[in-house]
């Protein structure tokens, strides 16, 4: 028996099929991994797309080119497909390549599983955009058109668009919970000798707890996609005051898994930044004890804040007050983190690789959606930013400026260990300068917008909106730009192209990934290694 | 005497011109919080920029090994920043938060009128319960113009045939809910954003020191009209308000004692009232939208759910695929009660009689329909409460 789990990997080795049968049938971390991340990049760029139609068409008022109702599936659909299909697969795909390599196991816990949480992700986003199609063909008015907070009665009301949403939202949930268990199983059982919890690289740590917040949060996605589902087509009243239901049950429902999912997709690009500032600055990580417990903390407090997005819907006293001063309290972890990535960089050695400049983009850029973060908190000045611009330009601070920006890093940071080659330095820098120009000149002009009054989720607008958002689209467009440098970066060194990485890549990079070639094998560890 | 906010020069930091006390607390709590944050952000930036340019490998910096605070001094200045940090959270914003929260739920004490809101797809509905007025509040931004694709009305989308009319210096107990879905009902002069739920009462109250035209907008997504649904308040002076009040109690009854009208005006007065009601769904060419909106064009074709199309069947208006001419009475029942289950709303709470039999005329007259029927308020009057 144990023979026969010793020699499994390397029998495994020669029957390996080819092609496209290999990447259906594959239960290897590394492959899996890859496939997460390609499906990533490929709805990082459709969401792009609907994100420049959005500011196509907001570039001057009264412009035709969507009707309101495509507008409505359009920015839908941006905030679905970016949230879901880019952001979540992408960080999956760091986990699958690096979770297993970082803590010495030879592969995943759960490797079919692994296999078939990612199959999950492809029908799931054809199911989202397949309404685009049909409605081609006459059938429905096209995909979902509410929002992506998807509110009821709206979605309730809406057209066939909603239930395709709905059984994408089922398949993710299944993908993600499947993808979370297997991090959870492999963390805590396939760590190598001597690699104790608390020596973890920080990047494992941080998707540990994704991995429990996933767990934890999305179910209440489902129920509620289940409920909106049998309101729809089943008669029941879940969200319907006519038949004794209440519309903002739906609200409660989404953003308890709604706000934890910010730090779903934060926590990851958090673990990778702990891992990229101190290779470049050549230097230990500053408070390690410190940042695994704010990862508790923040984990803790994000599923107890909820209903800060909902200070508008009319909430009691007590509640607004409860929430207001609760959400205050997740600044104080968060500050700490800022303050130990700062301690990082602090008198170390530094050079300024790709990698690294996104990951100092990062806390510039996430250090102002944080801060803008303080000021929502407030439930009576929440009324002046709730739904409007002011909010966009935050969370787009929030979730470019932090998840995207440390996933553009990480890329850079193991494309190397991935592919085997550099990437050309001189564009990678390009791409960061012109990411962090197109970035601000969007999203600043944002704040103005929302501060000036202008609401959000709007095809068209008043007469005084209109330089700033002029300036927004252009903006928009050099940042659209700028993200297929990152598309030629990957590709090129992908091809083969660029100076070959030895397995160190990086002077200052720690930890076991860097100690296998690069590109590692496609089984590694065939010898647990021990960690002293 | 009436002033536009949003015409006027403006610092771009800060919110339109606040013109109640909601709004002048949250606008202080906004100046208050951009310094502090801009303070906090340029701090941080600060040691970023200097350990940038200080700690380059380029200038032979050797790196330190630290890894946590080690002398009691920099355990305390690496709690410092976060001591600050909850100080600022729980007492410099905690406590003028904690205030103004108190002070907008507080929509009861001294309140002199009370106005209910009611949100639909897409306008808004105003009723003065006390004085018995209640009228409907449309955008009034003609459709020429948003064609147009180079508007020029600075009031553009945010202008409407009939505003809220409130008085200045009264206390304003504002009753919020929806027919359909949540709506937002938003003034950022007023510092107010409150949600209008459907089977729901939500409260919120204004206080206005001058008199003057406000403008604002649904600020919560409710369909494809979303961007249509503009708020605008006109603020008056106590006695003018009165005078208004007045006015308005008298047309109101004049328009109630309207029985018969001729074809012209009813013709006339439909196609208003089926522009401003209608055609956003059924559109200017009454050819509908496939799946969701059906034709008012009658032998037009209609691609839609059986759970549409059954209902509309059922009513005598669906035969074999195409949309046909049902009767007056149940067309007046359509228009009064809408259909349940469909986006069709009812518009017994919104339209005179005179407005609902227009545009039942208006419609069977139109688009091609040649039915030649007229029908008179007086129908429309008998018809309701059946």
């Amino acid at each position: 028996m144990s023979s026969a789990i010793t020699d499994l990997g390397h029998h495994h080795a020669h029957d390996e099929p080819k092609g496209l049968a290999r990447w259906l049938t594959t239960t290897n971390h590394k492959d899996i991994g890859i496939l997460y991340m390609l499906f990533g990049l490929t709805m990082f760029l459709l969401g792009g797309v609907f994100a420049e139609l959005i500011r196509v068409q907001l570039i001057h008022p009264a412009n035709h080119l969507v009707t309101p109702e495509v507008y409505n599936q359009i920015i839908t659909l941006h905030g679905l497909v970016m949230v879901f299909g880019a952001l979540m697969p992408v960080t999956a795909g760091f986990a699958n390549y690096l979770i297993p390599m970082m803590i010495g196991a030879p592969d995943m816990a759960l490797p079919r599983l692994n296999n078939w949480g990612f199959w999950l992700l492809p029908p799931a986003a054809i199911v989202l955009v397949l309404p685009f199609i049909l409605k081609l063909f006459g059938i429905g008015n096209g995909p979902v058109d509410t929002g992506w907070t998807m509110y009821a009665p709206l979605s309730v009301q809406g057209g066939l668009g909603v239930d395709f949403a709905i059984f994408a939202i089922f398949l993710l949930g299944a993908s993600s919970l499947m993808a979370s268990i297997n991090i959870v199983v492999t963390i805590f059982n396939l760590r190598a000798p001597g690699m104790a919890l608390m020596k973890m690289p920080l990047f494992v740590w941080s998707w540990l707890m994704t991995s429990f917040l996933l767990i934890a949060v999305f179910p209440a996605l489902i129920a509620g996609s289940a409920m909106l589902l049998a309101d729809r087509h089943f008669g029941t009243h879940f969200f319907s005051a006519a038949g004794g239901g209440d519309p903002v049950l739906w609200e409660h429902l989404f953003w308890f898994f709604g706000h934890p999912e910010v730090y779903i997709l934060l926590f990851p690009t958090a673990g990778i930044l702990s891992q990229i500032l101190p290779t470049f600055a050549r230097k230990p990580i500053f408070g390690y004890r410190a940042q695994v417990y704010s990862y508790w903390a923040i984990a803790a407090l994000s599923v107890v804040v909820w209903a800060h997005h909902m200070f508008t819907s009319g909430m009691p006293v007590a509640g607004q007050l409860y929430f207001m001063y609760s959400t205050m309290l997740i600044s104080v972890p968060l500050a700490i983190l800022f303050f130990c990535w700062l301690a990082t960089i602090w008198k170390g050695s530094l050079t300024f690789e790709t990698p690294m400049l996104f990951a100092l983009g990062y806390i510039v850029l996430f250090g102002i959606g944080g801060l803008t973060g303080l000021v929502l908190a407030d439930a009576v000045a929440d009324q002046q930013y709730h739904n409007s611009f002011f909010l966009v330009a935050h969370f787009h601070y929030a979730l470019f400026g932090g998840p995207i920006m440390g996933v553009i890093a990480g890329v850079y940071y193991w494309l190397p260990k991935i592919t085997g080659r550099m990437y050309s330095e001189r564009l990678g820098k390009l791409h960061f300068w012109l990411t962090m120009i197109g970035f601000n000149i969007t999203f600043m002009s944002q704040f103005f917008l929302g501060v000036a009054g202008m609401p959000r989720r709007i095809p068209d607008y008043a007469l005084q909106f209109a330089p700033l958002n002029l300036v927004s689209s252009l903006g928009a467009f050099l940042l659209g730009a700028a993200q297929l440098i990152l598309v030629y970066n990957i590709a090129r060194a992908w091809a083969g192209y660029g100076q070959p990485a030895t397995s160190q890549v990086w002077e200052g990079a720690h930890g076991l990934e860097f100690t296998l070639p690069s590109p590692p094998p496609h089984h590694t560890f065939d010898e647990q290694p021990v960690i002293a | 005497m009436l002033i536009s906010g949003a015409a006027q020069a403006h610092n771009p930091f800060e919110f339109q011109t606040p013109v109640t006390p909601i709004a002048r607390e949250t606008l202080y709590v906004h100046d208050l919080f951009l310094t502090i944050i801009a303070v906090l952000f340029s701090i941080g930036f600060g040691f970023l920029i200097f350990s940038l340019i200080r700690y380059r490998r380029g200038r032979g910096h050797a790196p330190a090994t630290f890894t946590a605070p080690r002398t009691p001094l920099q355990w305390a200045l690496s709690a410092l920043p976060i001591l600050t940090l909850i100080f600022i959270d729980y007492v410099v914003m905690g406590i003028p938060a904690y205030h103004a929260v108190l002070s907008l739920a507080n929509t009861r004490d001294d309140a002199g009128l009370v106005i209910k809101v009611t949100g639909s797809q897409w306008r808004w509905h105003y009723e003065y319960p006390d004085q018995g007025i209640s009228f409907v509040s449309n955008l009034s931004t003609p459709a020429s113009e948003r064609d147009s694709g180079a508007p020029t009305d600075p009031n553009y989308l945010l202008e409407v045939d009939k505003p809220l009319v409130l008085p200045v210096g009264e206390k304003v107990r504002v009753l919020l809910t929806s027919t359909d879905v949540i709506h937002a009902w938003w003034i950022p002069s007023f510092g107010i954003k409150q949600d209008a739920v459907p089977g729901f009462l939500r409260e919120t109250w204004v206080k206005i020191d001058k008199p003057g035209i406000y403008r604002g907008q649904c600020a919560e997504l409710c369909g494809v009209g979303h961007a249509y649904m503009p708020i605008v308040v006109e603020a008056k002076s106590q006695d003018d308000f009165k005078r208004w009040v007045a006015d308005a109690q008298t047309s109101a009854a004049q328009a109630a004692a309207v029985t018969t009208l001729s074809k012209e005006d009813l013709l006339k007065r439909g196609q208003q009232t089926y522009t401003t009601y209608c055609a956003l769904c059924h559109q200017p060419t009454g050819l509908g939208l496939p799946g969701t909106f059906p034709p008012i064009a009658t032998g037009k074709p209609f691609a839609a759910p059986p759970a549409m199309t059954d209902l509309l069947a059922q009513r005598g208006f669906f035969k074999d695929g195409k949309i046909v001419e049902g009767s007056v009475d149940r067309h007046i029942q359509i228009v009064l009660k809408g259909i349940p289950g469909t986006p069709m709303p009812a518009f017994d709470g919104q339209l005179s009689d005179a407005d609902i039999a227009g545009v039942i005329t208006f419609e069977r007259n139109s688009f091609g329909n040649q039915t030649g029927d007229v029908v008179q308020p007086s129908t429309v009057k008998a018809a309701r409460g059946k």
